[in-house]
């Protein structure tokens, strides 16, 4: 394309190198018509993911590379300048639309009716605006009553035995010690705030004065919710020769003999406690809610303890 | 009919052509665009690799959609799929395990579309790079440099909403930390939580609503964002590096037909071919490997897709304060979840004004880039940043990096506290005096071209 003032050799190599170009990028398109068909046969004879991701690049590419070689080498490279105009209007256009703009206003009306009415307009449409967004507030059962109460409460209450996500009742005697397992409050499925992990800790490890309810353990049992009370996930790891408890999602790390404190790590309050106790028939039940709000903080917590 | 000219014989095309300009009065203002010029440097196609990720993410998820179901309702698993056989699971991940295991093509288009959804992130991160760096984003830009921002911030939306999806164990994890995020904010976050969720969470909807976010509200607003991007980018026409001939009132390029439609038409090929290849041969998101979601389970190391790993480095490295303030709790994740990033976004957006005001004072137009080292405190700003959220993405491993070097996770995380303050200041520091002194040194370079100097030093 941009041939000026060549000389014959140079006319000569560049044909030459033309004539290679489109054989390359017949070639190529030639491949890639043959992988697109073959695609299409790997498809009807039963799919495969590998087969069709590689043959679909294979078709891809082919038109890639027969695209390119076809404008870098045979059409070739070419420059054009386009002039650039200010963005800006000129004073004349500016002002010529200013005035009609203006004329147009001025047949609403005189400006004191204008203003009266233009207030007006803005404020049914302030409040048309409004009663439209409401609705919104329909995403959420933020009006029923005890809504508030859902991040204040569990399943758990007063009498309700421990039951494992396989519903197994619980006895004292079912954990060895440093063995854990995660409960449910039973006739409850699983929901995800009630979750608790139940420890059987080292003899004699228990820092009795460190639990918020130094009554609510069995023994070296102790329970404490699962959920994190940083960003919510469940407390999933156990080291029991450190009695720690340990969040994998951010790594906050829990000591499960002193109320589950913060040892280190992003959370800011320790697991809340469920206080249990051993009902008639020998099983483990809960003798109250957990000790705090579960899972991770938010502002107003702190707004029904002692209630 | 006359009979003047019966031996000119249009061909199909045109006879289409004929027909639409008939109707539409096309020809005449389309004229121009075919010499429109487009500038060409590599780093103006990335892009173009961006809005071609986007096209395929719509294409593919389109397919994906027609088989998703966003219902947790719990089902029995009866597929091929041997170890989940027999399993209670939700609707949701029955449909995501036979889209992969039983649709034939499936696990490729889901494979590719994870695949695109990373380089659709990755190729606005270059190409806002790019932008900053060469301080394109100047006036005349800085509206298209705020519209990019918010493509950034839906890619994010997209891709966060899209990994929740299949309803697997990760996927599970990531939304319940987005949930708590949420739920920190004062005084509001009970209730976005509720409007969000539908109620506590996991709630009733979620799936339904993050669906339908993902496959229309968040698509929409990708599409008709970036429709204005381009329309305002054709209105400007673009920015130019600095090259002999080029000054502030023209734009010197390979024109848009048929050079530059071609080069689009082969990068676009190329783009697919990568993803392709990557989605036919390299396994992600490999769902049925994590199981179920079941919100008392939980595995490690679990980690997000990469872009999301800057958050969860703000969420492992800042310290665990939380005060109770007249009854007002302030949660340990409010700050790393909340403000610092409403703060690096708010930078971000307000980025062009901030210069004028406080660096560059700068008012004037501008159309021909600038070489980093042009203006040594926005890119002494812009390296120094990098390096923070480079230290950030890789404590959003602490966990992999403590035990891949065999050092204490505490101390690790000790240590990255406090190279987050660190390496920025040193590597703005560094930048700035390199940046000075190439700038001295090079002079001359722009001499030639008294527009382009005059434009770029004020």
């Amino acid at each position: 394309m941009s041939t000026n003032q060549k000389t014959p050799e140079e006319l000569a190599a560049q044909e030459a190198s033309e004539r290679r170009a489109t054989r390359v990028a017949a070639l190529s398109f030639g491949v890639a018509i043959l992988a697109a068909l073959g695609l299409v046969a790997v498809y009807i004879g039963g799919g495969d993911t590998q087969a069709e991701g590689l043959l679909l690049t294979v078709a891809f590419g082919g038109v890639a590379v027969g695209l390119g070689v076809w404008v870098k080498v045979i059409i070739g490279h070419e420059l054009v300048v386009e002039p650039r105009h200010p963005l800006r209007s000129t004073p004349d256009a500016r002002q010529a639309f200013q005035s009609e703009f203006d004329d147009a206003v001025d047949a609403v009306g005189s400006p004191a009716r204008r203003k009266f009415l233009g207030r007006l307009l803005a404020g049914a449409g302030a409040s048309l605006g409004l009663a439209l967004t409401v609705p919104f507030l329909s995403l959420g059962p933020i009006f029923s009553r005890g809504a508030q109460d859902e991040l204040f409460e569990t399943a758990w209450t007063a009498g309700k035995r421990l039951v494992t996500p396989e519903g197994q009742f619980l006895r004292p005697e079912d954990l060895t010690a440093d063995q854990i397992a995660t409960v449910f409050p039973e006739d409850a499925g699983t929901p995800a705030d009630s979750q608790a992990v139940l420890i059987n800790l080292q003899e004699g490890r228990l820092v009795a004065t460190a639990m918020p309810e130094p009554d609510g353990v069995v023994g070296d049992l102790v329970c404490y919710s699962k959920l994190c009370t940083h960003a919510g996930c469940p407390v999933g790891l156990f080291r029991a020769r450190e009695g720690e408890l340990i969040c994998p999602c951010h790594q906050s790390l829990f000591d499960v003999n002193a109320g589950a404190a913060v040892k280190s790590g992003p959370a800011g309050r320790p697991l809340p406690q469920l206080p249990i106790a051993v009902d008639d028939e020998g099983y483990l039940v809960a003798t109250g809610d957990f000790t705090a709000p579960v899972g991770p903080s938010f502002w107003n917590m702190t707004s029904r303890r002692g209630e | 009919m006359s009979q003047a000219t019966p031996e000119v014989k249009e061909t199909p095309l045109q006879r289409v052509a004929s027909w639409a300009d008939d109707r539409l009065h096309l020809a005449e203002g389309s004229r121009k665009y075919l010499r429109k010029a487009f500038p060409g440097h590599w780093s103006f196609l990335v892009g173009e690799i961006a809005m071609f990720s986007l096209i395929i993410l719509l294409v593919t998820g389109t397919f994906l959609a027609l088989f998703y179901t966003p219902d947790t309702t719990l089902v029995v698993y009866d597929g091929p799929y041997v170890p989940l056989q027999g399993q209670e699971i939700s609707a949701a991940y029955d449909s995501t395990l036979r889209l992969s295991f039983e649709i034939r093509a499936g696990l490729l288009f889901r494979q590719i579309h994870h695949w695109a959804a990373l380089l659709f992130v990755a190729a606005i991160l270059v190409h806002l790079l790019r932008v900053f760096f060469t301080g394109s984003f100047r006036r005349p830009r800085e509206m298209n440099w705020v519209i990019g921002g918010l493509l950034l911030l839906l890619a994010f939306f997209g891709g966060f909403t899209g990994y929740s999806l299949p309803d697997d164990l990760l996927s599970g994890t990531g939304l319940r930390i987005g949930y708590s995020a949420l739920l920190s904010v004062p005084f509001l976050g009970p209730l976005l939580g509720y409007l969000g969720l539908g109620g506590e969470y996991p709630g009733a909807f979620v799936l339904g609503r993050l669906h339908i976010l993902h496959v229309m509200v968040i698509p929409a607003l990708l599409v008709g964002i970036l429709t204005a991007h381009l329309v305002i980018m054709v209105r400007q026409k673009h920015t130019q590096k600095r090259r002999p001939g080029a000054t502030e009132d023209n734009v010197i390029g390979e024109p848009l037909w048929p050079n530059q439609t071609i080069t689009m038409a082969s990068l676009f090929m190329f783009t697919a071919a990568v993803l392709s290849l990557l989605g036919g041969m390299f396994e992600i998101n490999p769902v049925w490997l994590y199981g179920p979601y079941e919100p008392f389970e939980v595995f490690a190391p679990a980690q997000p897709d990469w872009y999301m790993g800057w958050l969860e480095g703000l969420l492992r490295l800042w310290p665990a304060w939380e005060w109770t303030i007249l009854g007002i709790t302030i949660p340990s994740a409010f700050i790393p979840s909340i403000v610092i990033p409403g703060i690096m976004f708010t930078v971000m957006f307000a980025w062009p004004w901030i210069e004028v005001k406080w660096i560059s004072k700068d008012t004037a137009e501008h159309h021909i880039n600038q070489r980093p080292r042009e203006a040594p405190v926005r890119t002494a700003f812009g390296v120094a940043s990098l390096v923070l959220l480079a230290v950030i993405f890789v404590a959003g491993s602490n966990d992999v990096v403590a035990s891949e070097l065999g050092v204490g996770l505490q101390t690790l995380t000790a240590w990255l506290r406090a190279l987050a303050f660190v390496l920025p200041a040193i590597a703005y520091v560094v930048t700035l005096r390199l940046m000075q002194r190439l700038d001295a040194a090079s002079v001359p370079a722009t001499a030639s071209e008294p527009d382009a100097t005059a434009a770029s030093r004020s």
